[in-house]
């Protein structure tokens, strides 16, 4: 006489009656639900999918699963040329492609050991902080759309317009520029580009704050971010965060400041860190504010670099950029701090081929990214979502 | 018969504040047998609802989105984009009609239909001017609260007859919330109701006339009142699931929720239906408190500005006017504000708003008992 | 009404969480010496690693872009990883990135981890791993660094080692049902992928 069966999670008592089998008792079963969020969904920004364990609204697992994008970045590179990468390098994280193209040239730079001409250098630092700022205010953006608030993210893109219309106008293109060459620049930049730079930071910092003050100041929007997806310090660099992500938890960790390169030694900005008042350190708000007030340091970066920058008399953006590139047998490893985190290149050269022959791009959404199974334990559907968007992921950048 | 129904139907044209005196013609107005007034007296809702939704409803939601995000909204189809909703809605109707081959097909089916109903028929007991409303029922408010909480079967059917996982998180969030906040919803307008006396939603108007206008709406009638009207207004927000409780069609969580496998003209039935409870509630909330078709302008010695500003069409002027600010707040709130999480929703509904309505039920009571 | 750019400020250099201050090192070449000061650093870490382990690994290779050495007994390689991580000079508590390569000449594949002691210590070295291309296997070191789970799974993805101990070793970044190791020299693309043809 069987007394008691397990069927799903819900148990049923059962008694024989003359030789059948009754039903005595049953219990409610519930069952844990697969959810396939993504590929196609309006808040895994791209194709990302996360197979969710759900338990009614609470995920009791979040498996990430890649590759949708995967375009073989690394096997496109062993293919051409060291110039002929910085293309490829755009289309990593598209939202900030003169950040991937500073990474790359700053890693060929190094295995070649070349010196570069000191306007170069200004020139790529005032337009990455630009591109950082643009890239900011995408994820600001979406977070607020991923949190129900639409009217956020079409302030951020009527200001990023602003910056893709100048970097437009200095690479000639809007998101994947091929600007930064290995050494050089593919162009000087237009003759009034640092009168419109200024101009558009003077008109974007009111924006900023009343952007914020959409957001940070709505108590909804804190609500819904204060407290989520808390990632302790050591366990963030455990798992390698990086960039805003890494100061979210508290981690006062800038590659511009602690492993310096080009001329940010130079330049007077500060590494942002939440200091809990506003928000649980590495919550889901610290992460958010830890952006906002990064744009804010980067028109700081971009203001003193049009102080000092050299003027452009007799100046040549591709003087120092090397007829035939063919660095010696070497290994390096160089990084940079990008909106999302360290972009590092590995670049492995044998000395004799103008091609790689391996080239390993670190991407900092990856990294980020497998996180996000420990991060999502336990939490509601719409925590999930907000922790995702605090990610900040680029899909091209996870999947390269 | 008909003479008499066409005297009647003429006069009150030129009358002035006489009840009912429109729809009352309009019963009796037969043609060879056939009910023809009645029909005309269900029509013109659905018209109304019809023509606004596609004129203020989508249009305008649109364009007062666009201007609040600093850009220009539709601009192609006809001169700043006017024509634009009647592009939308050839699109419509002539998109195919998919039934997902793994869905309950009654239920798919059913569901918006249900849903449309629901928010038609608590137009049965809206007075949209003093000379008219569909049925002048003595428990119309009642009925109204009552009808308009239809539509969770309907929404309960949509999202479980998809058969897709998120719909039918969003028909579950849907019926939780929408339940959940009937009950403080319920309680505030019990608040009005019991300032007026009377459910019926003819009599609670004819209660706030005077001539001092706006004084004598509800609002200030009494010192409490703006608490039962700030309960109801944010519970109706969640009631017809606009934000920031738009939880139940919640885009960036549940895809679309209940309606994401909708398309074509039953999605756009779905659409109508939540203008037409938008418009339902903001309506109610007109009535209870704000006078419904009453005129707020008050009589300043000569200047009879409420007398002048008050009659059959000015009191459909009114009432819609009414009904439209505060859908305007409503398209305010949702371009402006995120959206809550679920248990957040339910921390508003259970432990704010409904204590809450029961504090100013109470002081209400109170207030009318002592207070004369 | 907001004053988060206040609030906000990085006034102080202690760490919350760590509790731990943070050495600032301008990184800069020191004159009149052959090697930098990171490359110093690296090496007396290195130091640290060779007297414990001795002979499980090679010396150091103190170029000047990436001071690397190699564990030549790759069995030992989960425990230096832990000693790495572990031990007061060392705390390479930051694995910046895993890289796999294809070594076809020796045929082997192998690892290049880039390690930093973040916010501590602030020292970098890099550690190759090797295995055979065929059936090779590398300890894995995931439950040491997270970073490493899915770079080891990327790297068997793309190259093809096993890692012996990863909770879930599967394919990344390819379809779990790909045919072969696409990052390998010898790589050759499979014609059809569920009757789509892969070379176009």
């Amino acid at each position: 006489m069987q007394e008691l069966e397990r069927v799903g999670q819900g148990s049923v008592r059962v008694t024989r009656k003359s030789d059948k089998l009754v039903i005595v008792e049953k219990d409610l079963a519930t069952e844990q639900m697969v959810l396939a969020m993504g590929p196609q969904h309006p808040s895994t920004h791209g194709v990302l999918k996360l197979e969710c364990l759900t338990d009614g609204e609470v995920i009791t697992e979040a498996i990430p699963c890649l590759g949708y994008l995967h375009r073989c970045f690394e096997k496109c590179c062993e293919n051409v040329d060291y110039p002929a990468i910085v293309p490829y390098t755009d289309r990593l994280d598209y939202l900030s492609g003169m950040n991937s193209e500073f990474a790359y040239a700053l890693a060929v730079e190094k295995l070649l050991d070349l010196e570069i001409p000191r306007r170069v250098e200004f020139i790529r630092v005032i337009v990455s902080e630009l591109n950082r700022i643009a890239s900011h205010l995408v994820a600001i953006g979406t977070y607020g759309i991923d949190l129900g608030a639409f009217t956020p993210f079409l302030f951020c893109f009527r200001d990023r317009e602003i910056i893709l219309g100048l970097l437009e106008w200095a690479s000639g293109a809007r998101m994947l520029y091929n600007y930064i060459w290995i050494g050089g620049l593919a162009c000087d930049v237009p003759a009034d580009f640092l009168k419109r730079v200024r101009e558009f930071i003077a008109y974007f910092r009111p924006k900023a704050v009343e952007l914020q003050e959409l957001l940070t100041g709505n108590e909804i929007f804190v609500k819904r971010t204060y407290g989520i997806g808390i990632m302790p310090a050591d366990v963030a660099i455990n798992y390698g965060w990086s960039g805003p992500m890494l100061r979210g938890s508290g981690v006062k960790w800038d590659l511009r400041r602690n492993d310096p390169y080009s001329v940010y030694p130079e330049l007077d900005f500060k590494v942002v860190v939440p200091d809990g008042k506003l928000s649980v350190i590495g919550d889901c708000l610290s992460r958010h504010l830890v952006r906002a007030v990064e744009m804010e340091e980067s028109l700081k970066i971009i203001e003193q670099c049009i102080d000092k920058i050299p003027s452009s008399e007799g100046f040549n953006s591709r003087v120092a950029i090397p007829k035939r590139i063919r660095p010696k047998a070497g290994e390096v490893y160089s990084r940079a701090e990008n909106p999302r985190g360290e972009l590092g290149f590995y670049i492995e050269s044998d000395g004799k081929s103008t091609k790689p022959v391996r080239c390993k791009a670190r991407s900092s959404c990856f990294v980020n990214l497998s996180a996000m199974k420990d991060l999502s334990k336990g939490q509601l559907i719409p925590d999930l979502v907000a922790i995702i968007g605090s990610i900040d992921i680029v899909l091209g950048e996870v999947d390269r | 018969m008909s003479t008499t129904a066409f005297s009647q139907f003429s006069m009150p044209l030129l009358m002035g504040n006489s009840l009912n005196v429109w729809s009352e013609a309009l019963v009796g107005f037969n043609i060879m047998g056939l009910p023809l007034g009645l029909i005309i007296i269900a029509v013109i809702p659905l018209l109304f609802i019809a023509l606004y939704s596609l004129t203020y409803g989508v249009y305008g939601e649109r364009k007062i989105s666009a201007f609040m995000q600093d850009r220009l909204g539709p601009m192609e189809v006809g001169k700043w984009g006017i024509l634009q909703t009647i592009a939308d809605i050839l699109k419509l109707i002539q998109k195919e009609d998919i039934v997902p081959t793994s869905a309950d097909k009654f239920l798919f089916v059913i569901g918006p239909g249900i849903l449309f109903v629901g928010s038609f028929l608590a137009y049965a007991v809206l007075p949209f001017s003093p000379a008219f409303i569909g049925a002048s029922l003595n428990v119309g408010l009642y009925y109204a609260i009552g009808i308009v909480a239809i539509e969770v079967v309907g929404i309960l059917a949509a999202g479980w007859g998809s058969n897709n996982k998120w719909s039918l998180y969003g028909a579950v969030r849907s019926v939780a919330q929408i339940v959940s906040y009937e009950i403080p919803a319920a309680i505030a307008l019990l608040c009005g109701a019991m300032m007026a006396g009377t459910l019926d939603m003819q009599q609670i108007n004819v209660l706030q006339s005077g001539d001092y206008g706006f004084a004598h709406f509800y609002l200030f009638q009494s010192p409490i009142a703006w608490l039962p009207f700030l309960i109801y207004f944010i519970a109706s927000l969640a009631e017809v699931n606009r934000a920031p409780f738009d939880i139940p069609e919640a885009e960036s969580e549940l895809v679309a929720g209940y309606f994401t496998e909708y398309s074509g003209m039953k999605f756009a039935v779905i659409f109508l239906a939540e203008y037409g409870s938008m418009f339902m509630v903001s309506a109610i909330i007109s009535v209870v408190f704000l006078g419904g078709w009453n005129s707020p302008l008050p009589n300043l010695g000569s200047f009879a500005l409420n007398t002048w500003t008050n009659g059959p069409i000015w009191g459909a002027f009114w009432m819609i006017s009414k009904g439209f600010f505060f859908i305007f707040v409503q398209m305010w709130l949702r371009w402006t504000l995120p959206r809550l999480r679920v248990d957040q929703l339910m921390y508003l509904c259970w432990k704010v708003l409904t204590p809450f309505a029961f504090i100013s039920f109470v002081l209400t009571a109170l207030w009318e008992i002592y207070v004369p | 009404m907001l004053r988060i750019h206040g609030l906000l400020s990085s006034g102080s250099e202690k760490l919350p969480g760590l509790n731990l201050t943070i050495r600032f090192i301008p990184g800069k070449m020191e004159e009149g010496k052959e090697v930098s000061r990171s490359v110093q650093e690296s090496a007396a870490a290195y130091k640290i690693i060779q007297e414990r382990f001795g002979t499980a690994v090679s010396a150091l290779d103190a170029n000047e872009t990436m001071p690397f050495f190699e564990v030549l007994e790759s069995g030992s390689w989960f425990e230096i990883a832990l000693y790495m991580r572990d031990h007061a000079k060392l705390k390479f508590n930051y694995m910046a990135c895993m890289s796999g390569v294809d070594y076809p000449a020796e045929g082997k594949v192998g690892i290049i981890c880039n390690f930093q002691s973040l916010a501590l210590l602030n020292h970098k070295l890099a550690v190759k791993v090797k295995c055979d291309r065929d059936g090779g296997c590398i300890p894995s070191v995931s439950r040491v660094w997270h970073t490493a789970n899915w770079h080891e799974r990327e790297a068997y993805d793309l190259f093809g080692m096993m890692f012996t101990g990863h909770p879930e070793l599967k394919r990344i970044l390819c379809p779990d049902d790909w045919e072969g190791y696409p990052l390998r020299k010898d790589y050759k693309v499979q014609e059809r992928y569920h009757g789509i043809k892969v070379p176009y």
